[in-house]
C-alpha cells in the first residue's frame, strides 16, 4: 500500500505539466484542413474528465508506456469511447525487462510486436475493482487471456501487483508494476 | 485515497496534436467535383438509411449527401401528422396498444435474384419488435407487422434472395408461453428463456407480410443476420452473442467464452416441416397494421396464433458454428460462398464456406453439443482468418471484385481486403468510431460498388458543435480504385445504423405524383366543393372539407358546442404533382395534417373554450397561401346555435 500511495503522489505531482508532443494542435479555423486527418485523440476537448492516454499521458510514471503507445499508433484506438480496462505498467516494469527490449520494440519494424505488447495490456470493457473476482480471466484486445487474482484488498494481474487504479471517461487505468508479456 | 486520483484525472493535460499526419488518405483537390451534383441533376443513388432511435428513414442522395425526405416509419411525425391523424394512427397500434417510438436499426431493400428490385424497404423496430414495409412508388409506410414472443427485434428484417421472406430474430430472449409461463424469476433464465426466429412471408403480388413460422431457440442474444444467395440460397445465417446465457451485467458476463456462434438454419427445410404440419400453432397476440389503397386508412387488425418449431426437436435445421468473441456482423459475400464473422471483441476476422459447412454437416463433423444440439467444427467450416485486420470489427460489404470491407469501432477505419487471399490491401480511417458500413448493393448478389458510405457514432471536433448532443455522421468514399479516398463528410438525422442504396434510375420513373381522386374511397371524401357538409352524430361533428388553392370549402362553421367532437375530413382536390395542402386549428392538441393530393385526412378536435377559433393551410401552396383560412365558432354547452358553414357568402 505504501508503494500505491507514492506512486498516485507522483501522478498528482506530474499532472498538469504535460505539455504534448512537438508539434501542438492547431487551432482549427472554418479552412478545416487540420482536422482532415487527425485523429480522434486530436478532439480539442479541456472539459471533459480525462481519456485512459490522457491519464497515461500525464503521469511522470509511464513516459515509457506512453511512448510505446504512440509508436503502435494506438493513441487515437484509445481516445475511442471504448470502453477499456487498461493495466498500465510503469516505467520501472519497462526497466525490469532485459536490457534492450524496449529500446527494440521501438524500432518501426516492430510495430506490430510492440503492438501486440500493448494490446495484451488492454480489455474491451470496464472491469472496476470491485467486480474483480480472484481467478477472473479476461480476453484482452490482442486475443491473448489474463488472470485476475484478488486477495483481501491486492489485486494481481498475470502475477503483476496492480498499485492503484484511476476512472477515466471512457474506462478505468490501472496501475501495474510488471509488463505483461503474452503467453 | 479515491478522491486524490480524481484530482490527478482533473488536473490532467489534454493530449493533442500527437496524431501523425498521414496526407494522401484524405483526398481534397477534386473530391468536391467528385461529389457535386449541379443545380438541377439528380443524384446517381438513393440511399434509404435508418434514423435509429428516431425511428424513421431518411432518403438520402449519393454522393451529394443531400436528405430529400424523412419517411416517418415506427415514430410519430408532426410534419406531416403520422401517428396524429385519424388515419395514420392505427399504424402505431401494437398488443400494447398505441406506441407513438420505436428504434429502427437496419434496412433491407427487396431483391430478385439476389439483384435490387426497387419495390419495398423493409425496416425493424428494435424495442417493441415489429417490422415495416415501405413502399418505395410512394416512400411511405405501408404495412407493420409486430413481432409476438421476441423481447427486442435487433436481428432484422433481412431478407431471402427473392425477398420471400424477412427474419425478426431476437437480440432479448424472454419467457414465451402463457401469462404462468411468462411470469418466472429473472435468474431462472437458463431454464426459462427463449429466443425466437420469426420467419416473415412476403407476398410477392403486394408485399403483404405475414409470419409464417417461427423457431424457438435456446436463450441466446441474435444480432445481426443475413441470408444466403446463389449457391447458398435456402440457408441464414444468424450471429449470436451471450451464449452464456447471462441475465446480469451482460458486458462482463456475456464475454466469458472464447467463441460464441453463428447459427445456420435451413430455412427451406424448415419450410417443409411446416408443410408437413409438424409446426405447432401457439396462441399469441400481434397487431397487423395495413394502409388500404382506396380509403389511404391504415387498419389495425389483432392476430391470435403463430407456428412454431423448436429448433431442438428438428435438427437438421439449424446448426452451430463456433466464433470468436460475440460476433456482431454474419454477412455473405455476393457469391454466396463466404459468410464473414465479425466478432467485436476479437482480433480477428473468420471466413466461413458455405461449401465446407455443407461437407462438415454431411461428415457429422461436429466438435460437441449446445443446449442437445451439434456444434460444427470450427476449423471444418473455416476457409481462413483474416489476422489483425483491425480493432473491433463490426459489418461487412461487398464489391462484388472479391474484396471484403469491414468497419472497425475500436480503430475507426474501414479495412479492405481480399476473401480469397484473406489479406488486407487497405485501410482509411473514419471520424470517428464507425458502426455500419455500406456499398450500393453491396449485400446482393451484385453490388453496384463505386462508393462505400461509413456511418460514424462519434462526431466530436468534425462539425460546428451544438452543445452536448451531437450529430451522427457519414462518411463517403470513392472505392472504384485499389486505395480508398475520402470524399465527403456529412450529418445524418437520428442515428443512422445500417442503410442500403440503389441506383436512382431503378426507381425515380415508378414515382407516384399524385393520388388519383377518383380512387379514393375514403368514407368521409368529398370529390368536389357541392359535396361539402357537415354532419351531427350526437357529440360527433364530421366536418366533410376540401380544399384546393386558395381555400377550404367550407370555410366559415358554427353551431359547434362545448363537449363536442369535431372530426374535420379534410380531402385535398389537387390532381398536381408536388401541392399538398396542409390543415391546422388553433388550440388542438395534436399535429397538422398534410394532405396529399386526392387524399382524405383526419383531424380530431376537441374545443374547450368558447370562442371563434381559426384554421389555416400550413404548407405554401400557392401566392393565395396567406389567404387559405377559415373560422368555426364554439358555442357553449346547451346553446341554441343552430350548425351552419358555408364558403364565399
Amino acid at each position: 500500500m505504501k508503494k500505491l500511495f507514492k506512486s498516485i503522489g507522483i501522478l498528482i505531482l506530474s499532472a498538469g505539466i504535460w505539455y504534448g508532443c512537438e508539434a501542438p494542435a492547431e487551432e482549427k479555423g472554418s479552412s478545416g484542413d487540420e482536422n482532415l486527418t487527425a485523429g480522434q485523440s486530436a478532439v480539442q476537448d479541456e472539459d471533459s474528465k480525462p481519456n485512459v492516454v490522457q491519464i497515461a499521458v500525464g503521469s511522470a510514471d509511464h513516459t515509457t508506456l506512453v511512448t510505446a503507445v504512440k509508436a503502435a499508433e494506438l493513441v487515437d484506438v484509445l481516445s475511442n469511447v471504448g470502453p477499456f480496462t487498461v493495466f498500465a505498467p510503469v516505467n520501472e516494469a519497462f526497466d525490469k525487462l532485459p536490457a534492450g527490449t524496449v529500446e527494440n520494440l521501438l524500432k518501426p519494424d516492430q510495430k506490430t510486436a510492440l503492438a501486440d505488447i500493448l494490446q495484451y495490456h488492454v480489455y474491451v470493457g470496464v472491469i472496476r475493482p470491485n467486480m474483480i473476482k480472484d481467478g477472473m480471466s479476461l480476453n484482452q484486445v490482442s486475443g491473448g487471456n489474463v488472470t485476475l487474482a484478488k486477495s483481501g484488498d491486492e489485486i494481481t494481474i498475470n502475477g503483476a501487483r496492480v498499485l492503484g487504479s484511476v476512472e477515466a471517461s471512457n474506462g478505468i487505468v490501472y496501475i501495474i508494476d510488471q509488463v505483461l508479456l503474452p503467453k | 485515497m479515491l478522491t486524490t486520483i480524481a484530482a490527478v484525472t482533473l488536473g490532467t493535460l489534454f493530449l493533442g496534436g500527437c496524431k501523425p499526419k498521414t496526407p494522401g488518405s484524405v483526398e481534397t483537390g477534386d473530391a468536391a467535383s467528385k461529389v457535386y451534383v449541379a443545380p438541377g441533376k439528380y443524384d446517381e443513388f438513393y440511399n434509404i438509411l435508418s434514423g435509429g432511435f428516431n425511428g424513421q428513414m431518411s432518403v438520402v442522395g449519393l454522393p451529394s449527401g443531400r436528405v430529400f425526405k424523412i419517411i416517418p416509419v415506427f415514430s410519430v411525425h408532426p410534419e406531416n401528422g403520422y401517428g396524429y391523424s385519424e388515419e395514420s394512427k392505427p399504424m402505431l397500434n401494437t398488443s400494447n396498444g398505441f406506441v407513438p417510438w420505436d428504434d429502427l436499426h437496419h434496412i433491407a431493400l427487396s431483391t430478385t435474384k439476389g439483384e435490387h428490385d426497387g419495390r419495398w424497404a423493409f425496416g425493424n423496430a428494435n424495442n417493441t419488435p415489429r417490422v415495416a414495409r415501405i413502399d418505395l412508388t410512394t416512400f411511405e409506410t405501408a404495412e407493420i407487422l409486430e413481432i409476438p414472443n421476441s423481447g427486442g427485434n435487433h436481428s432484422s428484417p433481412f431478407i431471402t434472395e427473392n425477398t420471400e421472406y424477412l427474419v425478426a430474430s431476437s437480440r432479448f430472449s424472454v419467457p414465451i408461453g402463457d401469462d404462468k409461463q411468462r411470469d418466472v424469476p429473472i435468474d431462472t433464465y437458463k431454464e426459462n428463456f427463449k429466443g425466437t426466429i420469426s420467419f416473415v412471408r412476403i407476398a410477392p403480388e403486394d408485399g403483404a407480410l405475414s409470419i409464417a413460422f417461427q423457431l424457438v431457440t435456446p436463450g441466446v442474444n441474435f444480432d445481426l443476420a443475413r441470408a444466403g444467395k446463389g449457391k447458398s440460397h435456402g440457408w441464414f445465417f444468424f450471429s449470436t452473442y451471450n451464449t452464456e446465457l447471462a441475465h446480469t451485467l451482460l458486458e462482463v458476463n456475456a464475454s466469458q467464452k472464447d467463441k460464441d456462434f453463428i447459427l445456420a438454419v435451413n430455412w427451406k427445410k424448415a419450410e417443409e416441416y411446416i408443410k408437413a404440419g409438424k409446426g405447432i400453432k401457439v396462441k399469441a397476440r400481434y397487431a397487423h397494421n395495413k394502409l388500404e389503397h382506396g380509403t389511404q386508412i391504415a387498419k389495425s387488425t389483432i392476430r391470435e396464433e403463430v407456428i412454431q418449431l423448436n429448433i431442438k426437436d428438428f435438427p437438421d435445421i439449424a446448426y452451430f458454428i463456433p466464433c470468436p468473441k460475440s460476433p456482431h456482423g454474419t454477412d455473405v459475400d455476393p457469391t454466396g460462398e463466404y459468410i464473414i464473422g465479425s466478432g467485436k471483441l476479437a482480433a480477428q476476422i473468420p471466413v466461413f464456406s458455405f461449401t465446407k459447412l455443407m461437407k462438415a454437416i454431411e461428415n457429422k463433423d461436429f466438435e460437441g453439443k449446445f443446449d442437445g444440439m451439434p456444434v460444427i467444427k470450427y476449423e471444418s467450416a473455416l476457409h481462413g482468418i483474416v489476422e489483425k485486420p483491425g480493432l473491433g470489427p463490426l459489418h461487412t460489404e461487398f464489391d462484388g471484385k472479391g474484396n471484403a470491407y469491414t468497419s472497425m469501432f475500436v480503430s475507426s477505419e474501414v479495412v479492405k481486403w481480399n476473401i480469397e487471399r484473406l489479406e488486407v490491401i487497405d485501410r482509411v480511417p473514419t471520424y470517428y468510431s464507425v458502426g455500419h458500413l455500406m456499398i450500393p448493393g453491396g449485400p446482393t448478389a451484385k453490388p453496384h460498388g463505386k462508393y462505400l458510405v461509413a456511418y460514424n457514432k462519434i462526431t466530436k471536433d468534425r462539425y460546428l458543435p451544438t452543445g452536448p448532443e451531437l450529430c451522427h455522421s457519414a462518411q463517403l468514399y470513392d472505392i472504384s480504385g485499389e486505395k480508398m479516398k475520402l470524399l465527403l463528410d456529412f450529418p445524418t438525422i437520428g442515428e443512422p445504423h445500417y442503410g442500403e442504396a440503389l441506383p436512382a434510375a431503378l426507381i425515380m420513373k415508378k414515382q407516384v405524383k399524385f393520388y388519383r381522386l377518383e380512387d379514393n374511397t375514403h368514407p368521409y371524401a368529398v370529390k368536389s366543393e357541392e359535396e361539402t357538409k357537415i354532419e351531427r352524430k350526437g357529440k360527433e361533428v364530421h366536418v366533410y372539407m376540401t380544399s384546393i388553392r386558395s381555400h377550404f370549402g367550407p370555410d366559415n362553421i358554427e353551431g359547434i358546442k362545448i363537449g363536442d367532437e369535431v372530426y374535420f375530413h379534410v380531402t385535398n382536390l389537387e390532381q398536381d404533382w408536388d401541392v399538398p395542402h396542409g390543415f391546422a386549428v388553433k388550440g388542438a392538441k395534436t399535429a397538422e395534417l398534410l394532405i396529399m393530393p386526392g387524399v382524405t385526412q383526419t383531424l380530431k378536435w376537441v374545443p374547450e373554450r368558447v370562442g371563434v377559433f381559426p384554421f389555416y393551410c400550413t404548407d405554401f401552396c400557392s401566392a393565395l397561401h396567406q389567404e387559405m383560412q377559415g373560422y368555426i365558432r364554439v358555442s357553449p354547452a346547451g346553446s341554441n346555435v343552430s350548425l351552419k358553414y358555408s364558403l364565399g357568402n
